[in-house]
């Protein structure tokens, strides 16, 4: 019994973590290039679930085949993230290249608050039902009862993604300049690269991911809202940070601590405060290892 | 030549504004009924609204920079007519003796519906000073304010409900409370910066709000406490209407206190040490600043007020849950802080009467009011960085003392 409980658990925290994980790569990949935590990413997630729901729905009323749907809807709300994302970054973080910090991060939050109450303008304020895009795979069915599909599919769809990603940036000329980009600027356009293009490429690759986890925990969960990027959004970012900020296997690595921590802790201790204890665990990272788990400490240049 | 150049950009941006928003804008899925609602009509004001926007934006942006280079001649307007005013000394009088008749008048002149209104702006013309101190001054990003404000409300409410403690002696001991949070959240942060520190403050202010929700026995969850006493007045019973002018008076009282003492504290030692603070922090303990000491100050003081706007808040609407303690709260409160002008007193004053009288008076957009303090927020970071009224710089001088 317990046993199989704490696998249920661990499961649960794993499906848990590889949605942060999607979530936290835009935060970590945006920091890691121009120091800003982008305060929107929460929303860009957001309105990929909302852009996928839209879609699915429309579709399916003209009666189209499942599969056709699934494919159409994810590929749209990951269009529709990128160019959000891209937007988002020349209206609100591109004219404030040169700015203080501060006023960025305020720039940010004003962002995020306005595409909170655009879609809940738009749409409606109401808990939507999310259709169930992801179907029971029936190869899968003896062992449905430990994982159920969809589990699956969100834990598969998060280790390709990962792998994608590293790709990219590990063996991509993109990739390269985007390690260069984040090295250092001024060294980077100086060797040709165009840096605005870049951060621009970033913004989208982590707008990409977001929209994918946005899909993935929608038709996991089964409601939307226009509120659910607020949470998703600081959670991945207390994953992004724990893992230390600016690195991607931290990102990664710091979502499955966080996704298992959560899941033992609603699974053990208590469901009501669960909340209340990322944002604890947010804070004692950063008052005993402010640089993550594989973050380097920075030493700051006068 | 130019000129269509511009109108050939601001087309592409409106339809690529009208492709953005075509999923969001135009359908509308009945999920319950399995209708689909298509809402051509926004498209068309979606493309306008990018037109002009682009428009408008881009030349504003050309303009900014024109103006930067020609050492900003931008800054007329609103900041010189209130300089003009405070450095003239009989038009500075005569400023201050409209205000002081316009406020004296008004809860005589105005229903009791106004004056409701008019309390809760100078309730958050005090929190925007406090907060002011910490993001104006000591440009520390606190997004948790609101915390103290809950802490403050709930103080008086919980104190009053359990050993019957009147409003007046619960107004310091909210403030002396809200210090005591202040520090607390204050002590674990002194080591982030910028970013860091904003969510690790918006993260406290979700925990507060969290266990006031959370924890029954404590708080009495999501349904509040209600019946919480207004302020006596040596135990004279009031009328409902004498209550809120009673409110009113006090609160304009609170507001001259605290803009004199945030006056104060500006140019004193621990002033111009949050300066050096927000200016460059390395430089800042290079001088041989405390640092710790100093943000917890900014901290400490800023808290201050909003455990008093709480205490004040609770007793204003007799009855307080934890729904009016949420980020956006919080958020509004920097909005206030950022439309005003970071550090300047008038600033945020005038900042925060236009940003709660509006829209209660402008009932019709109120749905609307959150989107517009996004826009406000953006705009004015990309714009106008220093606010409607900037601070003003103070320079010292040395005087040559005759020996």
């Amino acid at each position: 019994m317990s046993w199989d409980y704490f696998i249920e658990l661990f499961l649960g925290g794993l499906t848990r973590g590889s949605i942060y994980a999607l979530i936290a790569l835009g935060y970590t990949m945006v920091y890691g290039i121009i120091e800003l935590i982008n305060f929107a990413h929460g929303e860009i997630y957001m309105i990929g679930a909302f852009t996928a729901l839209i879609i699915a729905s429309v579709l399916s009323l003209f009666g189209m085949h499942q599969l056709v749907v699934l494919v159409l809807a994810v590929v749209l709300a990951v269009v529709y993230a990128c160019a959000y994302g891209f937007t988002v970054e020349k209206i609100a973080y591109k004219p404030l290249r040169k700015a203080p910090r501060l006023s960025v991060l305020i720039s940010a939050i004003g962002m995020s608050l306005f595409l909170q109450n655009y879609v809940l303008l738009a749409q409606t304020s109401d808990f939507l039902p999310f259709p169930k895009l992801i179907p029971d795979f029936e190869f899968w069915e003896p062992y449905s009862h430990i994982i159920s599909s969809q589990e699956l599919t969100i834990i598969a769809t998060t280790v390709v993604v990962m792998i994608l990603l590293t790709f990219l940036i590990k063996f991509t000329t993109i990739g390269k300049a985007m390690r260069a980009t984040a090295q250092d600027k001024i060294m980077a356009a100086l060797v040709g690269i165009d840096v605005n293009h870049i951060i621009s490429i970033t913004f989208i690759v982590g707008s990409a991911t977001a929209a994918i986890g946005g899909v993935l925990i929608a038709s996991h969960i089964g409601q939307i809202n226009f509120f659910i990027g607020f949470i998703a959004g600081i959670k991945a970012f207390v994953a992004a940070v724990l893992g230390g900020i600016g690195s991607i296997p931290g990102a990664v690595l710091g979502s499955l601590v966080l996704g298992w921590t959560e899941s033992f802790f609603t699974g053990y201790i208590s469901s009501d405060y669960e909340d209340v204890f990322a944002f604890l665990f947010l804070v004692f990272i950063l008052i005993f290892r402010p640089a993550g788990i594989l973050g380097r400490s920075q030493t700051q240049k006068v | 030549m130019i000129l269509s150049e511009e109108i050939k950009k601001s087309l592409l941006a409106a339809v690529w504004f009208m492709f953005l928003t075509f999923p969001i804008m135009v359908i509308r899925v009945n999920t319950v009924q399995n209708i689909v609602e298509w809402r051509w009509k926004n498209m068309l004001l979606v493309g306008i609204a990018g037109f002009f926007g682009s428009f408008l934006g881009r030349s504003f942006f050309r303009q900014k920079e024109k103006g930067e280079k020609k050492a900003d001649p931008n800054t007329i307007s609103v900041a010189a007519l209130v300089q003009k005013i405070t450095g003239n000394q009989r038009l500075s009088r005569l400023a201050l003796a409209v205000i002081a008749g316009f406020v004296i008048s008004f809860p005589f002149a105005f229903s009791l519906y106004q004056i409701n209104i008019m309390i809760s702006a100078l309730i958050y013309v005090m929190l925007g000073l406090g907060l002011n101190i910490v993001v104006g001054l000591a440009g520390l990003l606190d997004l948790g304010y609101v915390a103290f404000y809950a802490v403050g409300a709930y103080a008086y409410a919980l104190l009053n409900h359990h050993f019957g403690i009147g409003f007046w002696t619960a107004l310091p001991i909210g403030a002396v409370i809200g210090a005591f949070f202040g520090i607390l959240l204050g002590y674990p942060v002194l080591r982030l910066r910028g970013d860091y520190l904003a969510i690790v403050t918006m993260g406290f202010g979700e925990i507060i709000r969290l266990i006031l929700e959370n924890w029954n026995a404590f708080s009495r969850g999501p349904s509040g406490i209600a019946h919480i006493p207004r302020p006596a007045l040596f135990g004279w019973e009031m009328s409902l209407e004498m209550s809120t002018k009673y409110i009113y008076f006090l609160m304009i009282g609170m507001v001259l206190f605290t803009i004199f003492v945030v006056n104060r504290l500006q140019h004193s030692r621990i002033g111009r040490a949050w300066i050096a603070l927000r200016e460059d922090e390395i430089a800042c303990q290079a001088m041989g600043i405390d640092k710790a000491k100093t943000k917890l100050t900014a901290f400490a003081l800023g808290a201050t007020w909003a455990g008093m706007g709480g205490v004040i808040f609770a007793a204003k609407t007799t009855f307080i849950n934890p729904a009016s303690f949420t980020i956006w709260e919080s958020v509004i409160i920097l909005c206030i802080v950022v439309l005003g002008g970071m550090g300047s007193i008038v600033g945020v004053v005038s900042g925060a009467l236009v940003l709660i009288l509006l829209p209660e008076y402008l009932r019709a957009f109120s749905e609307y009011r959150m989107l517009v303090f996004g826009v406000i927020l953006v705009v004015m970071m990309i714009f106008r960085p220093g606010g409607i009224i900037p601070d003003v710089r103070r320079t010292y001088q040395f005087r040559k003392e005759e020996h």
